[in-house]
């Protein structure tokens, strides 16, 4: 069975705020599922699935089936980090295909800003997590994981931090235009090579914003979708995949997307040069590297030559990438990515980004996400969408 | 300016009863690798089961304590002091994380010779690190 044409997004919704000290989680998520649901000209009584991963309070989907009245068939909470919800995508389509539901809700919300939970704060996923007494000890953070990869990428490749820095440079002239973005100036290589060293070789300027806020998505059949009055994006094709330490074999040099990309790519038939637009996951400017790199968008290795000069930024470069200006420059709420990644892909699929970073006839996008920890273990979602 | 390596407080790991060897060898100062009696394929970090088999035949061995670094990093804004995080491959061929410690951490490269050095943890066992040969 394929998935290929048998869902689409009918409702996307990115909550404005970027602080939000006096809500509640389960607030922004009920805040996000009203907006996404508004967008397709739905209600809440017509869902009869719902998605969601960790950061919905309480346990499973259970306290937010409860607080936002659902009436479900089907459940589903897939948990792959930031990348879950490009994940749950794929799951919609899938249980929409085999009849288990007709209208699905995903999803997303967190308050890391006013909790304070960026990427040099130790995480603590609990006890009993078997690879945590031969890690936690070493002081690791989000960011030194990522600092890992980057590091080695350097190493084998030769690719340079001004390399790495124009990815930023692309998002922050994406983020001008728009005006719920946390950081709306426009970067420089220097700038970025000179902020602020975090953890070698990654800057303050390499890293993704802290934010508050939420999104939300709506998944449907063709048939529905069609009588709604949204233009129609159509799941051409999605892959997932997980990536870990091997044992110890570890190689830092490619990530999860090498395997969920080729996946996506066969099930939609279509090529890494067919894609107009790229929404990928940027937790850091290495994560953004790395994928384009799996994904086949260029030579293992040649990442860094590939996104320097603009060549990720819309209306100059081959390859416009997060035209709101991604996880780097406009949101991350819940130090999550994947749902701004599906939601500006959607955009840019209606012709509904913002006119100044528009993709011109935009017909076939990629969202691309790595939740976790990309130098220790993690999840990889591919999602791609075509507009029909 | 150097980067000279401070003591910091090290995290205690937590102490499961299937690496409980490990960390016992760890207070002589001794760094154990599960291996595979099936497959003979050394594995890290150690379990119970063979990652790359399946087998449940897995035995301790006392490991070198040589190894090279695969990659480092030096975070310098998370917590009081800067500290290098690090892969280091050992000679028996496993890659594993640590720090690398009792050096001028800027001058640290990948490929670098390194070797264990065990360092108390706050409130339980030693921990492996490693410091330049
Ligand atoms: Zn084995």
């Amino acid at each position: 069975m394929t998935i290929r044409g048998k869902a689409c997004i009918v409702g996307a919704y990115e909550h404005p705020t970027r602080k939000a000290p006096d809500k509640t989680v389960a607030q922004l998520h009920a805040e996000s599922a009203r907006g996404a649901l508004a967008d397709a000209g739905l209600s809440l009584k017509d869902v009869d699935g719902y998605f969601c991963a960790s950061d919905a309070p309480g346990l499973g989907a259970l306290s937010m089936v409860d607080y936002l009245g659902l009436n479900l068939r089907h459940v589903d909470t897939t948990e792959t980090g930031g990348s879950s919800y490009i994940v749950h995508v794929s799951h919609a389509a899938q249980a929409i295909a085999a009849g288990k539901c007709n209208i699905a809700l995903i999803t997303l919300a967190g308050r890391t800003r006013s909790e304070a939970q960026g990427g040099t704060v130790p995480r603590n996923w609990g006890p009993n997590i078997p690879d945590s007494p031969f890690e936690a000890p070493f002081g690791t953070v989000t960011v030194n994981s990522y600092a890992l990869v980057a590091a080695r990428h350097m190493h084998e490749f030769g690719t340079t931090s001004e390399q790495l820095a124009w990815i930023k440079v692309a998002a922050s002239t994406h983020a001008q235009y728009n005006k719920n973005a946390m950081l709306r100036d426009v970067y420089t290589v220097e700038d970025v090579v000179n902020s602020p060293m975090i953890s070698d070789p990654l800057h303050r300027l390499d890293c993704c914003v802290v934010t508050d806020g939420g999104g939300a998505l709506i998944v449907t059949r063709p048939e529905i979708a069609r009588e709604l009055k949204r233009p129609l994006v159509t799941v051409r094709g999605a892959g997932e995949a997980i990536k870990g330490q091997d044992g110890g074999r570890i190689d830092l040099s490619y990530t999860a997307a090498a395997r969920s990309g080729p996946i996506a790519f066969e099930e939609a038939g279509v090529k890494p040069g067919d894609i107009d637009y790229a929404s990928i996951y940027d937790s850091f400017t290495i994560t953004v590297l790395m994928q384009l790199e799996d994904l086949g968008f260029c030579e293992k290795g040649k990442g860094g030559r590939f996104v320097a000069d603009g060549n990720l930024i819309a209306g100059q470069g081959k390859l416009p990438f997060n035209t709101d200006g991604g996880g780097l420059c406009n949101n991350h709420p819940a130090n999550r990515g994947g749902m701004t990644k599906v939601i500006e892909a959607v955009r840019q699929l209606r012709g509904e980004a913002h006119p100044a970073v528009q993709v011109k006839d935009c017909r076939l996008a990629v969202a691309q996400g790595i939740g976790g920890l990309m130098g220790a273990r993690h999840g990889s979602g591919t999602l791609i969408l075509e507009r029909s | 300016m150097p980067t000279m390596h401070q003591d910091r407080t090290i995290t205690a790991p937590m102490v499961y009863p299937d690496s409980a060897p490990f960390w016992e060898a760890a207070k002589e100062s001794r760094l154990l690798i599960k291996r595979c009696r099936d497959c003979s394929q050394f594995h890290w970090y150690p379990r119970t089961i063979c990652p790359h088999c399946g087998s449940d035949a897995t035995e301790w061995v006392a490991a070198s304590g040589r190894a090279t670094i695969y990659s480092v990093s030096v975070t310098r804004r998370a917590g009081p002091q800067a500290y290098a995080i690090a892969y280091v491959t050992l000679e028996e061929g496993v890659t594993m994380m640590t720090n690398i410690i009792d050096c001028d951490l800027d001058t640290l490269r990948i490929g670098d010779a390194v070797t264990v050095a065990f360092r108390d943890s706050d409130g339980g066992p030693p921990v492996p690190m490693f410091r330049p040969v």
